[in-house]
């Protein structure tokens, strides 16, 4: 099992929460995992129902057996001067360099240095030992940047290694590089049933690849239950209205006859039947889409009542049950 | 299923606390708006939204331009342009007399440009061959969001559309666009880029030694941070642009004071979902605390139901009642489950519900409720026995169609085993279906949380609903449909699209 996770997957896919569950899944049997959020939008708090986290790793769940996660929320800015400081001393220059607007060029548009410093921080936590030699971290999971941008984030080190071909920069990214072009790590991605996110997730995958980075694991999220099999929409497409109109005034939903109470759903029940249905459809043919990709598929339910903290936990569960951790 | 089964439902309208209502078509018919700018988090729609708004603006007369930043393939498909790029393309098809166009936006050509525009061929070529240079047009941090906006004031300059709709860029938050032009802006115009300019003009001045030693010292941080030739790069840039610096900050001002403007409206679009209407109500503070115009919230993909009346808990309870294992099995097991208490206790249905006939008696609707049918009531008990002799697998098979076993011995207990076991199978859709609508209405109440939340932040932001479709655009008429759907007062519901 790679140690660095990334969770990369389209906007509104529930990436986030997949990672979350994903480093509570891993941290079973006394193992500790570290979730990293490198888009400084403090998702990880919202879902732990805990304050915005610092740039400070700090423990945020225990798992079933003991297991730990720790969070950390990296800020670009913070890490930089992290990094002037533990390999230059550069306390007072580095706060010069902040006032000149140094730090804030460098992190946010200096050529890939914001991504350097972000994939290096979780790198770091990766390679980790404390006194024992033991590594600190059991497995490292990073809540990534979308699909779209996913390979550009991490192979973005390739490019600054381009680009200053020598330096310590240069030989950051060459050791960042080395980490995530490993086995090491594994890059997942989630997406939904949906054409444009599994559209999304092929060309992610296949640059991905072409950038030589370790694809992982599709994660279907969202999955709503089979309510209806193909049988079922048979029947939907056959059955009377009168006899739907009976069976739900047999369950006690008021009459049958033409306008009670009972008879008014059937219209309604079987239009949403119909929607089901062409959504089955859709699902079928995506689901077939994923198939030809070729990865280790896996789903994850959609949650009736929305996501929650108890809701984590039962996806960390569900990803456990099927292997993934 | 004939179409004419799906007509008339009434609507339920679930909302609690009524947002004041966002009229898109008098927005885009005022011939005084001149820019819409659709923004929101990722996945909530916001291409899709944009390019719906502009179709219909066309349609309605306008000449529109819609700059999308980074569309679907299919999105760009269903304008009929293969690949859209950065020059703006017509779109065919539309209806009345507007005009549609539409692009891409290509960061790194955008770029380019604004740099051939503004030095001399020579100067150009250094600055468009520089490393540094190439790295920052290709799509770093910024510079898409900086090349939007770049990209508006160009398209408003040209003055050859009478509406311009953007997109905008998939930020990791919706906010990036509004602060990414300043922040380059300000670099490529500011203290650092002077610095790294010359420090020798700093330097001579006097009182200024103290900010010297600083500044050799940064510079010498920089080169050891970045490596000597990097930051060569980056001088030998800086100082081929350095005619064009003061340009970059007039630029992104000028295009911040444009979205200021009251040509311009905002759409800050979302879907019912936590995470994005979080950041839809960032976005609405932001947008006032910097003085640009909102116009309102598009909220996509919601949900409504035709049969909101019954809730999920009784839906249910229903369908329990139904699937409740064992009954059907049972001697006169079927006129027992007829005879349950709910559906007794139920005013509108009187009592003892006879055994049916088959369902395809479609006749039988209007009296089903009254009329208890002496003869088919005595023969229950033996068809049922019958049934389970016969067909001992008959109790667990819930994949029954109506079309009973007719190629079967044409037996009268035959056709009463097929009948009853047709009944079980509808009861068992019928289960499923209740099921369906609980899943549903559990949703719509989830929706509607998230939203009431929102309403409950910003009671004066208008609102537009959008209902969900089932599968995505493929098509003009597919954003056609979009677009009527983001112009009308409350979603069609899910009968209604299906006609």
């Amino acid at each position: 099992m790679s140690r660095l996770q990334v969770v990369s997957g389209k906007g509104g896919t529930g990436k986030t929460t997949v990672a979350a569950a994903l480093a509570l899944a891993l941290a079973t049997a006394g193992k500790r995992t570290l979730l990293v959020e490198v888009e400084g939008r403090q998702g990880i708090a919202q879902l732990f129902e805990t304050e915005a986290l610092p740039y400070e790793e700090r423990k945020i769940a225990v798992a079933s057996g003991g297991g730990e996660v720790y969070a950390l929320a990296i800020d670009p800015e913070l890490a930089l001067l992290d990094y002037l400081q533990m390999f230059y001393k550069l306390g007072g220059a580095g706060r010069a360099l902040k006032k000149l607007g140094a730090i804030d060029f460098a992190t946010t548009i200096a050529p890939g240095l914001r991504d350097v410093l972000l994939t290096g921080k979780a790198c770091e936590a990766v390679r980790r030992k404390d006194r024992n030699g033991r590594f600190v971290y059991d497995y490292v999971v990073m809540d990534a940047p979308p699909t779209g941008r996913i390979t550009r984030f991490l192979n973005v080190n390739d490019e600054v290694a381009g680009l200053a071909r020598i330096g310590p920069i240069h030989n950051q990214a060459q050791a960042v590089m080395r980490v995530l072009k490993s086995p090491e790590t594994a890059v997942h991605l989630v997406t939904l049933l949906e054409e444009m996110p599994v559209q999304e997730t092929a060309d992610g995958i296949s640059e991905l690849r072409a950038a030589k980075l370790p694809v992982g694991r599709v994660i279907v999220n969202m999955v709503r239950p089979e309510v209806l099999d193909e049988d079922g929409l048979e029947l939907v497409r056959t059955v009377t209205r009168s006899s739907v109109a009976r069976s739900l005034s047999t369950a006690g939903l008021g009459g049958a006859r033409r306008g009670g109470r009972a008879e008014r759903l059937v219209d309604p029940l079987l239009a949403q039947a119909e929607e089901y249905a062409e959504r089955y459809a859709l699902e079928h043919e995506q689901r077939a889409v994923l198939d030809e990709l070729g990865l280790p598929l896996h789903e994850l339910p959609l949650l009736a009542e929305g996501m929650d903290l108890a809701g984590l936990y039962q996806l960390a569960n569900e990803l456990r049950k099927q292997g993934i951790a | 299923m004939s179409a004419d089964r799906i007509h008339d439902q009434g609507s339920a309208p679930r909302r609690l606390s009524p947002a004041p209502v966002l009229e898109l078509d008098p927005l885009l018919d005022d011939p005084a708006t001149r820019i819409v700018v659709c923004c929101g988090s990722g996945g909530v729609g916001k291409t899709t939204t944009a390019a719906a708004l502009g179709l219909r603006a066309a349609e309605r007369g306008r000449k529109v331009v819609v700059l999308t930043i980074d569309p679907a393939r299919r999105l760009a498909q269903s304008m009929g342009i293969d690949s859209l790029d950065n020059t703006p393309r017509r779109v065919k098809g539309v209806e009345g007399d507007g005009e549609l166009h539409a692009m891409m936006l290509d960061m790194k050509r955008t770029f380019d440009e604004i740099v051939e525009a503004h030095a001399d061929p020579d100067r150009a070529a250094a600055i468009l061959g520089n490393p540094f240079y190439q790295s920052l047009s290709a799509g770093f941090a910024g510079t898409q969001e900086y090349m939007a906006m770049e990209k508006l004031g160009q398209l408003r300059a040209r003055d050859e559309w009478d509406l311009i709709v953007v997109d905008t860029p998939p930020s990791r938050s919706a906010l990036d666009f509004l602060d990414a032009p300043k922040r380059l802006g300000s670099f490529l115009d500011g203290k650092l880029i002077r610095v790294l300019l010359a420090p020798a003009k700093v330097g001579g001045r006097a009182g200024m030694k103290f900010l010297n030693v600083g500044m050799s010292m940064m510079t010498g941080a920089l080169g050891k941070l970045l490596g000597g030739q990097l930051l060569k790069d980056v001088q030998t840039f800086v100082a081929a642009m350095d005619s064009m610096f003061g340009g970059f900050r007039t630029r992104a001002d000028a295009t911040y004071k444009l979205l200021q403007a009251p040509g311009t409206a905002f759409l800050v679009v979302a879907a019912p979902e936590r995470d994005a209407l979080r950041e839809a109500a960032y976005f609405v503070q932001r947008l006032a605390a910097e003085d640009m115009p909102l116009a309102g919230l598009v909220l996509n993909r919601v949900h409504g139901s035709g049969a909101a009346q019954l809730s999920a808990e009784r839906a249910l309870a229903a369908a329990e009642n139904l699937e409740e294992p064992g009954i059907v099995d049972q001697d006169g097991g079927k006129a027992g489950l007829r005879n349950s208490p709910d559906t007794q206790g139920s005013s509108v249905s009187p009592a003892p519900d006879p055994e049916r006939e088959a369902p395809t008696d479609a006749d039988r609707t209007s009296d089903a409720d009254h009329a208890p049918d002496a003869a088919r009531t005595t023969g229950s008990g033996t068809a049922t026995a019958k049934a389970t002799a016969t067909t001992p697998d008959a109790g667990v098979d819930t994949t029954g169609t109506t079309e009973p076993h007719a190629d079967r011995a044409a037996t009268t207990d035959a056709d009463r085993t097929a009948a009853s076991e047709a009944d079980r199978a509808v009861d068992d859709l019928t289960a499923r279906l209740l099921r369906l609508h609980a899943e549903r209405m559990h949703l719509l109440s989830r929706e509607q949380r998230t939203r009431d939340r929102f309403t409950a932040l910003h009671p004066e932001v208008p609102v537009t609903e959008v209902a969900a479709l089932p599968g995505d655009v493929h098509d003009l008429t597919g954003l056609r449909d979009i677009g009527n759907r983001l112009a009308t007062e409350r979603p069609e519901l899910p009968e209604a699209a299906d006609a």
